[in-house]
C-alpha cells in the first residue's frame, strides 16, 4: 500500500537572477515499511524533494510550485502551518547529514530529545525522561540516563548521528527521510548507522527515504531506487532494473565511474565527461545530452518523457531502446 | 631496485595539550606515533584510515608544514627532517601536495593564472613570457581551457578547482606528490575524471604519490602499495591486489567489510565493527585496536604488536599473526 506518492512535483526557488527550478515534475512512490533510496550528485535536486516533503524549503525563497504529495491520503503540499506541524516530526521524522548542525549546542540532548515527544504529546510530561532514555537505548548509546544529561559536543560524531535518528524516531514515525545520513562518517561508523535504521525500520515498521549519492548505501539498504539528474527523475525501478539493467546512459554512467575493491589498479576508471547543466540555463532537450556518448539531434530540442522498460521500471530517456 | 625517493622511519608527531595558568604540556596528543614507510620514484603509496588515525598530519610532516618531534625523513637520501626553511626551500619544489578542498586552498582573490604562476614567482624561474607559456601548458595538460587563466577560483566547479590544484601541485616537475583527500569532496563521475588524470600525470612525468584518503575503494585503485593507519600506527601494509585478497590485520578486515558494496545481490553479511576510535591524548594499553577487536586476547592489552612481516612485501601489527605464521 502506498504510504506516500509524490506526483509531478515542482519546486521552485526565487534568486536573484530569476526563478529556479530545482525539482521538475518528480513522481514516485514509498509504500509502508519499504525503503526508497534517491541517488544522484550534488545540484540534482534530491535533497530539496525531501525538503519539499517535510514543507521545509527555505522562505521566502523556496515554494512548492506544483505537483501534489500524498502522504497517508492527504496532500501535504496543500497542508496550512499548523497542520503540517502535527505531521512533522511525528508521522515524518527526518535525519539530516551534519549531526552537529542538527542539534543545538547548548541544550541537553535529554531536553532535545524530549522536545518532540512533548509536543507531539506522545508522552506524559512526568515520563518523557524515562521515554528519552529508552530512545537512546534503542539506537544504542551506552548509559542513557547519564547522556540525558550531557550536551552535543561531549559525544562523538557517530553518537551524535544517533541521538539525531533517536530525536527523528522518538515519536514513532511512519515515514523517515534520511538525508545523507553517514556521509560525514567514518566508513565503520556507517556500517554501524547503516544497520541501525534498518534495525529500526524493521522493529517499527516505519517506512525510509534514504537519500546519497554513494551507490553502495543504495545497494545494501534499497528495495526501490530513483536516479535524479537536474531536477529530474532520469530512472526509476528496483534496486535491480538499476544496478543489473541500467537503461538510462547516466545510470551506467555512474556505475561504471565507481572504484571498486575487486578492479584491477590504475585501470581506467569510465567517465562521464563534462559538468551538470546550471539549473539557469537548461537545454530544452534533455539534461543530459550535453555529457551523453549516445545523444543525437532529436535528445537536444525534445524532452524525454518517462517510458516502460519492464513493470515498475521507468526510464526518460529517449534511445534507451537502441542502446 | 632503486634507491627509495622517500624513507620515513620511526616518525613521530606528539602535539602538546597545553593546559592551565602556564600553559604547560599536561599531556601528548600522539598524531603520529612511531611510523615507517618507502616510497619508490613512480610509484604510489595509499595511506588509509578513518578520521582521527593521524593520516593527515603524516602528510603535513613530509611536506615539513610540521616539524616532526621524533624519527627522520629522509627524501633523495637527504635528510630533511630538521632541515632549516632556507635549506628546504629548493626541496620544496620536489615535494608538492594537493588539498582536499580546492576552494580553501586557491586564493580566492586571485586569478587561475596568477595562481600557477606563483610558484615560478617564489622559485624565481622563467621571465613572464615564459611563466605565461608555462600556464597555458599546465591548463592544458590539465584538462582546462587556456582561457581559465583570467578567471578566478569561484567561476569553476569543484571537479575544475581540483584540476587547477593538481596543476599547480606539478607546475614544478615535482617527484613527490602529497594528495591529501584529493576527491572525497567531489561527485562519482566528476571523481572518475580526476582519478584517471592523477593516474596518466604519473605515467607522463614518472610522479610518486603519496595517496592519502579514508576511502578503501578509491584508495585500493591508485595504489600500488596500500598502508593501513590506526590511531598513529600502521596496523598493516602490502601491495593493494594482496591488502584487498589476504588482508590480515582484524582491523583492515573490519574496514573492508565495512565498504558499501554496490552490488544488491551481494548485501553484506559483516561484521560491523563496535564501538568509536579512541582518543590519541590517551591511547589504550598494548595494541590500540584491542578494544574494539572481535579477536583480542589478554596478551593484546599488555605488550603492543610491532608490524612483523607475514610475507616479503606484507606485514602486520597484530599478536594473533605473530603465532600463527
Amino acid at each position: 500500500m502506498a504510504l506516500l506518492e509524490v506526483d509531478q512535483l515542482v519546486t521552485e526557488f526565487a534568486t536573484d537572477e530569476g526563478l529556479v527550478r530545482a525539482v521538475d515534475g518528480v513522481s514516485f512512490t514509498v509504500d509502508a515499511g519499504a525503503t526508497l533510496g534517491i541517488v544522484g550528485e550534488s545540484g540534482c535536486g534530491k535533497s530539496v524533494t525531501a525538503l519539499s516533503i517535510m514543507r521545509l524549503l527555505p522562505q521566502p525563497m523556496g515554494r512548492i510550485a506544483g505537483g501534489s504529495l500524498l502522504f497517508q491520503g492527504t496532500d501535504l503540499a496543500r497542508l496550512d502551518i499548523p497542520e503540517m506541524q502535527k505531521i512533522r516530526g511525528r508521522r515524518i521524522g527526518m535525519v539530516f547529514q551534519e549531526p552537529m548542525t542538527a542539534l543545538n549546542p547548548v541544550h541537553t540532548i535529554g531536553r532535545q530529545l524530549t522536545e518532540g515527544m512533548l509536543l507531539h504529546k506522545v508522552c506524559e510530561p512526568a515520563n518523557a525522561l524515562r521515554a528519552a532514555a529508552d530512545m537512546l537505548d534503542r539506537v544504542g548509546i551506552p548509559s542513557p540516563d547519564l547522556r540525558l544529561g550531557e550536551y552535543p559536543h561531549q559525544l562523538s560524531g557517530g553518537m551524535r548521528q544517533r541521538v539525531v535518528i533517536a530525536m527523528a524516531l522518538a515519536c514513532e514515525p511512519d515515514l523517515l527521510i534520511a538525508d545523507e545520513p553517514t556521509t560525514a562518517l567514518d566508513v565503520t561508523i556507517q556500517a554501524q548507522i547503516l544497520e541501525l535504521i534498518a534495525d529500526l525500520q524493521k522493529r517499527m515498521g516505519m517506512a525510509v527515504i534514504m537519500i546519497t549519492h554513494d551507490l553502495g548505501v543504495i545497494a545494501e539498504t534499497c528495495e526501490q531506487v530513483v536516479v535524479m539528474y537536474a531536477g529530474k527523475v532520469a530512472e526509476q525501478g528496483s534496486v535491480f532494473d538499476i544496478f543489473d539493467r541500467p537503461a538510462h546512459p547516466y545510470t551506467r554512467g555512474l556505475l561504471a565511474s565507481i572504484p571498486r575493491l575487486e578492479t584491477e589498479a590504475k585501470s581506467r576508471l569510465g567517465v562521464i565527461e563534462g559538468m551538470v547543466p546550471g539549473l539557469r540555463d537548461l537545454p530544452l532537450g534533455c539534461r543530459f545530452e550535453n555529457r551523453c556518448t549516445f545523444a543525437v539531434d532529436r535528445c537536444r530540442e525534445q524532452l524525454p518523457a518517462p517510458e516502460q522498460v519492464a513493470a515498475g521500471h521507468a526510464v526518460s530517456c529517449l534511445r534507451w531502446q537502441e542502446l | 631496485m632503486s634507491a627509495p625517493l622517500l624513507e620515513v622511519s620511526n616518525l613521530q608527531m606528539h602535539f602538546p595539550v597545553r593546559e592551565g595558568l602556564f600553559l604547560r604540556a599536561r599531556a601528548f596528543n600522539r598524531a603520529v606515533d612511531g611510523v615507517s614507510f618507502t616510497i619508490n620514484p613512480g610509484e604510489t603509496l595509499g595511506l588509509v584510515g578513518e578520521s582521527g588515525c593521524g593520516k593527515s598530519t603524516l602528510g603535513r610532516c613530509i611536506t615539513r608544514l610540521y616539524t616532526p618531534t621524533g624519527g627522520s625523513i629522509r627524501f633523495a637520501g637527504e635528510d630533511i627532517t630538521h632541515m632549516r626553511p632556507r635549506t628546504l626551500r629548493p626541496l620544496r619544489q620536489d615535494i608538492q601536495m594537493i588539498f582536499q578542498d580546492p576552494m580553501e586552498s586557491l586564493n580566492a582573490r586571485h586569478t587561475v593564472g596568477d595562481i600557477l604562476e606563483e610558484p615560478f614567482t617564489v622559485h624565481r624561474i622563467g621571465d613572464r613570457i615564459w611563466r605565461r607559456k608555462r600556464v597555458a601548458e599546465l591548463l592544458n595538460i590539465v584538462g582546462l581551457p587556456a582561457r581559465s587563466a583570467t578567471r578566478f577560483p569561484f567561476e569553476f566547479s569543484g571537479g575544475q578547482r581540483q584540476r587547477i590544484g593538481i596543476a599547480r601541485a606539478i607546475a614544478l616537475n615535482p617527484r613527490l606528490v602529497i594528495c591529501d583527500e584529493p576527491v572525497s569532496a567531489l561527485d562519482v563521475s566528476i571523481q572518475s575524471q580526476i582519478l584517471n588524470l592523477l593516474v596518466d600525470l604519473q605515467r607522463e612525468f614518472n610522479l610518486a604519490y603519496l595517496f592519502i584518503a579514508h576511502d578503501l575503494a578509491v584508495v585500493k585503485h591508485v595504489s600500488d602499495r596500500v598502508a593501513i593507519m590506526y590511531l598513529g600506527k600502521i596496523v598493516e601494509t602490502a601491495p593493494s591486489e594482496t591488502l584487498y585478497r589476504e588482508a590480515s590485520h582484524p582491523y583492515t578486515q573490519s574496514l573492508i567489510s565495512a565498504i558499501p558494496v554496490p552490488d544488491p545481490h551481494r548485501k553484506a553479511q559483516r561484521d560491523v565493527l563496535r564501538g568509536d576510535v579512541p582518543s590519541p591524548i590517551n591511547p589504550p594499553t598494548g595494541c590500540s585496536f584491542h578494544p574494539r577487536c572481535p579477536r583480542a586476547e589478554p596478551r593484546c592489552s599488555e605488550a603492543e604488536p610491532g608490524l612483523a612481516p607475514l610475507t616479503g612485501t606484507h606485514a602486520a601489527a597484530c599478536h594473533l599473526l605473530a603465532r600463527s605464521g
